[in-house]
């Protein structure tokens, strides 16, 4: 059971952001934080299919999350979850076209290895 | 006179700070809160509802709705594959309330961990934040 929620997490959460940065990139760049203006982007996001998608599989992935670490501990939950990092950034890659440069590679690799290292007791 | 890049840096590195914040104590929040809940495992929403009249997952569900949202504002503007590993330092911080507030012992593989995530965060950090068309900088900023 525990593994199950894991795949759904890592699928939902990768489905999730990835929808999320289409979703504000179609909208552009957010540069005014007053109350009404962020009022506008709130609404504008609302109508957003990818934005509202992104909302429901994060959904799907919070609940999975919080029965994981209902039924196993944080130190197993956050880093089994850490399969997502390997996978959105081969998404980020191939459907948001993001220049991913030998940095920005290295550097993910580093993290991934570092999450899974904090979990071991 | 800042350039263009610099403030969207200094945007960037601000957002990032508000992502990570909310995400720790959101989580522990939560985690905390789970522990009075007990064992949750249902397709219905009802028994999830009840868990949010906890106050720890009230709360920790509030701070969760404010990370969504600066997460949302900072993918705005700068890259997925860049804000990913930069936000993931947040388990650093895990690892040093554990280890100076609450007194935890920290193994030497997790300082491990901690060092490659914290390698890694600097390394994604020194890289330009948005790299696609439309958003390069100096462009649409």
């Amino acid at each position: 059971m525990k593994w199950v929620l894991v795949t759904i997490i890592v699928l939902a959460t990768s489905a999730g952001e990835v929808l999320q940065a289409l979703g504000m990139r179609h909208h552009g760049e957010i540069h005014d934080f007053r109350p009404g203006a962020l009022g506008r982007v709130l609404s504008a996001l609302a109508q957003s299919w990818h934005i509202m998608g992104s909302i429901g599989a994060m959904a799907v992935s919070f609940f999975a999350f919080m029965s994981l670490i209902s039924i196993a501990d944080l130190s197993f939950a956050v880093p089994a979850t850490a399969g997502s990092y390997i996978l959105e950034t081969i998404l980020a890659k191939y459907l948001l076209k993001e220049h991913i440069g030998w940095k920005r590679w290295s550097g993910t690799l580093l993290v991934a290895c570092g999450v899974v290292l904090l979990a071991i007791e | 006179m800042t350039s263009p890049l610099k403030k969207l840096q200094l945007k960037t590195r601000i957002f990032t700070a508000i992502v990570v914040l909310t995400n720790v104590l959101g989580n522990s929040f939560l985690s905390r809160g789970m522990q009075g809940v007990g064992e949750l495992l249902s397709l219905s929403p009802l028994p999830y509802i009840r868990a949010l009249f906890n106050p720890w997952v009230a709360v920790g569900v509030s701070l969760l709705i404010v990370w969504l949202l600066s997460h949302m504002a900072l993918l705005s503007w700068a890259d997925l594959s860049y804000v990913l590993p930069v936000t993931s330092i947040a388990y650093v911080l895990v690892a040093l309330v554990g280890r100076f507030l609450l007194h935890e012992h920290v193994s030497l593989t997790r300082w491990l961990g901690v060092t490659l995530i914290m390698a890694g965060v600097t390394l994604v950090g020194h890289t330009v934040p948005r790299t696609t068309g439309a958003h390069k900088p100096g462009t649409s900023v």
